[in-house]
């Protein structure tokens, strides 16, 4: 729960009405200008309406240098992150030949696939040498090759299900499935914090959409009740189905979902389980097959399982597994398998090899080490800033950790202190948090080594004095009452 | 008698009032309230107007003696005040009162358990049939013009590989180079720390091939389409659309939830009155957005959308131009820069191009390109690009050098459209089927002349001769697929993707393979 103190709330909304008045001030001012200036739109209304993109003049544009920084080298622990400059007031960012190389703490490259690994790249370019970059061609037609029949089978074991489908985008696979399994006169009971691609898929559908307080399976029981008492909307004929979807590791919190509880009420219901695992597959769990096994829920229980292959593999892509039934269907009706593109055979072939290491089917306990260090460097961490003081989100053994800014003036001020020690960190604000829980996201890697940790721990504390960000108390030293404890005696 | 005018002025409007409520309310009419009036006008010397009189009197002289008269703002008090003060709590009473409403009762927790229990959901999914049960060809080697299936050499038309850049040395190579630096995945959305530097450089190559100010890349080909029409349309704005688009387009319009009107495909006359009848009606907004959107090449049919016309209509009422080059872009033109280099437009002319880079260019992924203030927004709005992970690096190197190789080698383009007029001649007198694709579009489509009637008999019997030509003659060749999803009605075919890489045998081979097909299985 995120506790705001009284004052940072009052001081948050003051500093955003201040932004909010220059900002309008300026747009006046920018009016008055265009008045003497000509326009050249004769007959077409503006592409973008000036209350649409106020924020991102006024606000966003101030902070720009904080996001969208480029990169020179592979996502690792360690990351070259190129140096850009501004001659007009950060509205347009150039970019140098020059590079600072920083630890990096915000990609999410959780087992530390993300750059070349001894094992899979080797197997990578031989199968670009065999099948190249590119089917150009959908997975229906001449798109599946034997490396992808591999990725499904692969895919379908690992996770624990009977069959699986694949298609070349994680944020694709929730616009293009969810419309197949349910259209008009179906309900889904959405997550209030669920990502973007499961709103886009549930808007393109054409069902119902509600919506159950974030993480409480009593609310949801409570809705799911009154759902099927009241009917459709109007008509109060009964629900065709009824979908309740659930991510595995809430992006933006951290947080595991309640899985367990969860299941039993959609049990209890006769509503269907969709669960994206697209933070947690790979990342929690004894052997890294995600929130099911950690928590210890039978996978036949969830009726489809989503994940993708950016995060934990290292690669591309999402997958849907589910009964044999279920995936053949999909395999017949999903537009990402009929129209689009198929996945690119290299990115195919390094998630086999990752999960293949992971599993320790490649002779090494490679995969083992990398899931202990990931949870031990999770847990040290967060250990760690709650000593410190920091208000940081997410449950244990979560490689998300969000430490919460509040106020708007401390994005880019946590945000370039950082940078300046050799740190990069992702700061994240309005529209993707709630307006006043402004914060930084820190994701752990399995290669980040526990000098790093110490590195960003120290740059981190000493950031956090200078913006204020220490909204708990620290924990008191352990040595020093220990010395007055001797001194007395 | 002016006394008698002055407070009847005042009380006139009171009276007014009170016609509309009497006579609605309590039935007491208009006209005994006229009554009313005249009566004290006419009575003006009855006992009771004595009496209250003579009262006001003693009032006025048990007070100060100067004020003769009891004045209230302004007014002198007389007796049909105090008449007009009652009708008017009379109708404060009346308004107070609360209609009529049959009391509500909620269902009570015994009857919601009884409704939960009774209630059965559908199955997650209808029972699977047997055309569901079909398995595509699987691929043992790269899908470039030969390919191998089931250990057996197939020639291959199923891949939008029109130049045949597939397998070419110089792309392996950067990809080679690129995931030795990079790896594979860039492990983040473009936001944090996923802009890796080729992206940028793939932004800057494109844009200067098409001469354009800006590009925005995207990592799948098909959310493109729909990531790029939310951003720009919103809920009342026009969209005039080809009933013949691929489904990434009828998503993102669905998406946008603005009104879209659909023309008849390729027809220009149809879009010409279209966009008159639009125009006639909606005349006002100055906030109202209006776009056309159509494909240069369009996937379900092979025809080539004629620019010069649409620029002609779009100027004259007023529409923007959203258009998609996937099938046209290193394709049309004589140096591959895409439809507007075909119909000798400037690309400055039509306001948003996106394209997917799974055709002509080999490589996974999408990019929209245009002016810079539409690409700048798209940066923040589009949620494709924001809210997922960036292409992989290795792919975006490869797009570099694709480009560089259709830059340096423009007879790749000379030898594909001389394959596709083989092509057209090949299968010029096929019977049971018609070539409705446009004569230089590489995707070559021939559509069924005597349909059964049921789409679903249709495509069973497509599938079932594109099986025969991959068992007996080793050729894949592309029948039209249909998701229930799907929008567009375009008659269903077979389609050919012709290739640079093709030989004139592999040309002949598959004209007089389906030539046979056709003759046996249609007629």
């Amino acid at each position: 729960m995120i506790t705001i103190p009284y004052l940072t709330a009052v001081s948050t909304y003051f500093s955003y009405g201040l932004l909010f008045a220059f900002g309008q001030l300026r747009d006046y001012s920018r009016l008055i200008f265009d008045w003497c200036s000509t326009n050249n739109l004769h007959g077409y209304a503006p592409i973008c309406l000036a209350h649409e993109d106020f924020y991102i003049r006024r606000l966003y544009h101030r902070i720009q240098d904080c996001f969208n920084r480029p990169i020179s080298s592979a996502p690792d622990s360690w990351v070259d992150v190129i140096e850009r400059y501004s001659n007009d007031n950060n509205k347009t960012l150039k970019r140098t030949t020059k590079s600072t190389r920083c630890l990096n703490l915000g990609s999410y490259n959780y087992l530390g696939f993300g750059s070349f690994d001894e094992y899979c790249t080797p197997r990578v370019i031989e199968s670009l040498k065999k099948f190249s970059a590119s089917t150009c061609s959908s997975r229906v037609d001449a798109g599946t090759t034997s490396v992808h029949a591999e990725l499904e089978e692969c895919v379908a074991k690992y996770v624990g299900k009977p069959a699986a489908i694949v298609t070349g985008m994680g944020f694709a696979t929730n616009s293009a499935i969810i419309p197949v399994l349910i259209g008009k006169g179906g309900l889904i009971i959405s997550d209030s914090l669920n990502h973007t691609s499961i709103v886009n898929g549930a808007r393109g559908s054409g069902a119902t959409i509600r919506v159950f307080q974030h993480n409480t399976p009593a609310h949801l029981e409570r809705v799911l009740k009154e759902q099927i008492a009241e009917g459709q909307p109007r008509t109060h004929r009964p629900w065709k189905k009824i979908i309740v979807v659930v991510e595995g590791i809430y992006s933006m919190e951290g947080e595991i979902c309640q899985l367990p509880e969860i299941v039993s009420v959609c049990k209890k219901y006769k509503a269907y389980v969709y669960l994206d695992e697209a933070h947690s597959i790979g990342a929690i769990g004894k052997t890294g097959r995600g929130v099911c096994e950690l928590l210890g829920v039978d996978t036949a229980d969830v009726d489809i399982m989503m994940g993708t292959f950016t995060k934990s593999f290292g690669s591309c892509g999402g997958y849907i597994a589910g009964s044999k039934e279920l995936i053949q269907y999909l395999k017949y009706h999903c537009p990402a398998h009929l129209y689009a593109t198929s996945i690119s055979t290299p990115s195919a072939q390094q998630i086999i090899s990752a999960i293949k290491v992971i599993l320790g089917e490649d002779g090494s306990n490679r995969g083992a080490q990398k899931l202990a260090r990931i949870r031990e460097n999770s847990n040290f961490f967060r250990a760690e800033l709650q000593k410190m003081g920091f208000e940081v989100l997410g449950d244990n053994d979560s490689p998300v950790m969000p430490i919460m800014l509040y106020n708007p003036a401390k994005i880019p001020a946590f945000s370039r202190e950082c940078l300046r020690e050799n740190v990069a960190v992702v700061v994240v604000g309005f529209p993707a948090t709630p307006l006043l829980l402004a914060r930084a996201r820190i994701c752990i890697s399995a290669s980040h080594s526990r000098e790093d940790l110490i590195k960003a721990l120290k740059v981190i504390s000493k950031a956090g004095d200078l913006t204020g960000i220490k909204y708990f108390p620290a924990a008191p030293k352990k040595q020093e009452e220990e010395k007055d404890r001797i001194k007395l005696d | 008698m002016i006394e008698n005018s002055k407070a009847k002025s005042f009380a006139s409007p009171l009276l007014w009032a009170n016609d509309i409520f009497c006579s609605k309310s309590t039935g007491i009419s208009w006209n005994s309230l006229a009554a009313l009036c005249w009566i004290h006008r006419a009575k003006m010397d009855t006992n009771l107007v004595e009496m209250f009189r003579a009262g006001l009197n003693w009032v006025t002289m048990a007070l100060d003696a100067p004020s003769a008269r009891v004045v209230l703002f302004g007014v002198r008090i007389q007796w049909h005040i105090f008449v007009e003060v009652l009708l008017g709590f009379v109708i404060v009473i009346l308004l107070s009162q609360k209609s009529y409403k049959p009391p509500k009762r909620p269902l009570t927790e015994q009857e919601i358990d009884e409704l939960c229990d009774e209630w059965v959901p559908e199955p997650l999914i209808p029972p699977i049939t047997e055309d569901m049960r079909h398995e595509p060809p699987v691929l043992e080697s790269a899908a470039g013009p030969h390919t191998t299936v089931n250990g057996k050499d197939v020639v291959n038309f199923a891949s939008a590989n029109y130049l045949g850049l597939i397998g070419h040395e110089k792309l392996l190579e950067s990809c080679t180079s690129a995931l030795e630096k990079y790896g594979v995945g860039s492990c983040g959305p473009r936001g944090f720390y996923g802009t890796i530097d080729v992206h940028l450089d793939c932004e800057t190559r494109i844009s200067k091939f098409l001469s354009t100010p800006d590009t925005i890349l995207y990592s799948y080909g098909l959310s493109t389409m729909f990531s790029t029409i939310p951003c720009f349309c919103k809920k009342g704005d026009i969209i005039v659309a080809d009933e013949g688009v691929h489904w990434g387009i009828q998503n993102g319009l669905q998406l946008s939830r603005s009104t879209i009107v659909y023309f008849k495909h390729n027809d220009m006359d149809s879009l010409r009155s279209t966009l008159e009848k639009i125009m006639t009606k909606n005349k006002r907004s100055k906030n109202l957005r209006r776009y056309i959107v159509a494909e240069a090449v369009y996937q379900n049919s092979g025809q080539i959308a004629p620019l010069d016309e649409i620029v002609k209509l779009k100027e004259k009422y007023k529409f923007r131009v959203i258009l998609d080059e996937s099938n046209s872009f290193g394709v049309l033109g004589r140096s591959g820069r895409g439809l507007a280099e075909h119909h000798g437009v400037p690309i400055e002319k039509i306001d948003v191009v996106t394209a997917a880079m799974g055709h002509a260019l080999a490589t996974e992924g999408g990019f929209c390109t245009g002016n810079a203030r539409i690409i700048d927004y798209q940066r923040l709005s589009s949620s494709g690009y924001v809210f997922s992970a960036s292409l992989p690096p290795y792919l975006a190197s490869a797009a570099i050098t694709a480009i560089d190789v259709i830059d340096q080698n423009p007879e790749l383009l000379v030898k594909m459209k001389q394959h596709i007029a083989l092509l057209w001649k090949g299968l010029k007198d096929i019977k049971g089927m018609s070539l409705a694709s446009d004569p230089e579009s590489p995707i070559v489509f021939l559509k069924l002349e005597n349909s059964s009637g049921s789409t679903k008999e249709d495509l069973l019997l497509l599938e079932k001769m594109a099986d025969r030509a991959l068992k007996e003659d080793s050729l894949l060749v592309v029948s039209s697929k249909k998701s229930f999803l799907d929008k567009c009605r375009l008659p269903v075919g077979i389609k050919l993707l012709v290739s640079a890489g093709h030989s004139e045998s592999d040309l002949v081979k598959v004209s007089e393979s389906l030539k046979r097909l056709a003759s046996e299985l249609l007629l």
